[in-house]
């Protein structure tokens, strides 16, 4: 059990560290944006590796709940961002 | 018994999946990709579905399954014909 | 046996979900990277259903999966590059940022393995599972979400009613699109409503399984939006009044039961426990016509036809105009 938590958890730091190189590596609002939703993704997957307690239990439910908050509001700010990108472009092309 | 059925039907699904990844990966045009992909897939999930039936015995999780499965089958067809669809109007564009 | 051949399953899993994080982040075709991006939500849903997270597997289908992808695919228009010439990082730039991301890395996964097997999680979630007889549902992910720990989801609701305001103050809804043809509309006709009525079984349902109100407010905006794709754009005829009452009615809700609990039992947002499992639903089902008119909005990427800002503070006649 402790090994998969393990390897779940590795692997979101390791989603967490592409995403935050691409994010800083990257230009383009879009692409962007991309990188830091899968960076977003890795924090989610060490918070839910943790939560895991083997294939029996039943997983801690306070992550999943901070989990689903996180990505209806990732969402949000996703929206949000690509709102502002259309709004600076839009005054760009006035 | 029927467990060995349903085991057996996931694999033969499986494999249809496999095949039509590997038509996706390595069909030379858009259109002979699609053709792979939905025939495969189609047969592939229709495979799976009906072995994950025969493994649940409630009524309810398998009308769940059908319906799942019906949903798909309508998405994966629309989808097919839209993305084609635009690729042929593209091409008359370009003539 | 049956371990290490579930460990593969789990191995083969985050290798796909490293490469394809990896691609998604690398790719230079912004198209590419968004269809990624949406094998990469499908894979993340996957890998929850295998952590025991099923909500979070529901969520992330049609959220991280269908809704994200699709507000960013009609982003793209928006978002053409200004000109070739785009700026690069320098090479001493990208070097020290890779060096950074890899340093990173190895001090966070040595922390994680030093503490994983120290972490005492199950304290939480035995404390969660003992009071659950008291929450007024039997699903441990809705009771945290809107008993145990309901002031984050209020304040959640808060923030995604931020941002829906902040797009509509930025600009107008896009434009519409083509009537579709013949075979999408069918589809539509059938369609919208299985996922409307999939919407309600979840939202009733998430009371004692997987389901609640995130993901059946994300599935009403799914399918509003395949309405939106199919040419059926109510740009002028929407009723102003209504959608204004949507987007704040599941905060004033739940802030409204809050107070009224406060005036009985002392404290905000302390449930009756008689009461609990009924005040539940009505928040949710508040909240998900909310989430459901917000992720809408936020994918139509603006204020409807008549919903026009105050463009000028100091003229009356335009702040009438709004407030009428």
């Amino acid at each position: 059990m402790i090994s998969q938590q393990l390897l779940y958890a590795i692997a979101g730091i390791g989603l967490f560290t592409i995403g935050l190189r691409a994010t800083l590596l990257h230009q383009q609002l879009l692409p962007r944006l991309l990188s830091l939703n899968v960076c977003g993704a890795g924090v989610f997957l060490t918070f839910i590796a943790i939560a895991y307690q083997g294939p029996d239990a039943v997983a801690d439910p306070v992550p999943h709940a901070l989990v689903l908050t996180g990505i209806v509001v990732a969402v949000s700010a996703l929206a949000m961002a690509v709102a502002l990108g259309r709004r600076l472009r839009m005054l760009d092309d006035e | 018994m029927i467990d060995l059925v349903a085991i057996l039907l996931i694999f033969v699904g499986l494999f249809f999946f496999l095949s039509g990844s590997i038509g996706l990966l390595r069909l030379p045009d858009l259109f002979t990709r699609l053709h792979a992909l939905a025939k495969a897939d189609n047969v592939g999930l229709a495979c799976v579905a009906v072995g994950v039936v025969l493994l649940e015995a409630s009524l309810l999780a398998s009308l769940k399954i059908l319906l799942i499965w019906l949903l798909i089958m309508a998405a994966s067809s629309v989808s097919s014909h839209l993305i084609a669809r635009d690729a042929l109007r593209r091409e008359q564009a370009d003539d | 046996m049956i371990d290490l051949l579930w460990l593969m399953v789990d191995a083969l899993l985050v290798t796909l979900l490293l490469i394809l994080g990896w691609i998604t982040c690398a790719s230079t075709d912004i198209k590419r990277g968004i269809t990624l991006f949406t094998a990469f939500g499908l894979l993340l849903a996957l890998i929850w259903a295998r952590l025991r997270a099923p909500d979070l597997a529901l969520a992330e289908a049609v959220i991280g999966a269908g809704i994200s992808g699709a507000l960013l695919l009609r982003a793209i228009n928006d978002h053409k590059p200004l000109g070739s010439s785009t700026p690069q990082r320098s090479a001493w730039m990208t070097w020290s940022i890779n060096l950074m991301a890899l340093a990173l890395f190895c001090v966070m996964s040595w922390s994680m393995w030093l503490t994983l097997d120290q972490v005492d999680s199950t304290r939480l979630s035995q404390l969660v599972l003992s009071q659950l007889d008291d929450s007024g549902v039997s699903n441990p992910v809705t009771a945290v979400l809107l008993n145990f720990r309901a002031y984050d989801t209020l304040l959640e609701l808060a923030v995604v009613l931020t941002a829906v305001l902040a797009i509509l103050a930025l600009s107008p809804m896009r434009s519409a699109f083509q009537p579709a043809g013949v075979l999408l509309t069918g589809m539509l006709r059938w369609l919208v409503p299985v996922l409307i009525v999939s919407a309600g079984y979840l939202l009733w349902v998430g009371a004692h399984a997987p389901g609640g109100a995130f993901q059946a407010g994300a599935m009403l905006a799914a399918a509003m939006i395949l309405l939106h794709q199919g040419g059926y754009h109510s740009g002028s005829g929407l009723n102003l009044m209504l959608l204004r009452v949507l987007l704040v009615i599941g905060i004033a809700l739940f802030v409204g039961i809050g107070l009224v609990m406060m005036l009985l039992n002392q404290s905000f947002l302390d449930y009756s426990p008689g009461w609990a499992g009924l005040l539940i639903l009505v928040i949710e089902t508040a909240a998900t016509v909310s989430i459901a008119a917000a992720l809408t909005l936020a994918f139509v990427g603006g204020r409807p036809d008549g919903w026009e800002p105050v463009t000028d503070s100091s003229n009356p006649s335009n702040s009438a105009e709004f407030n009428s």
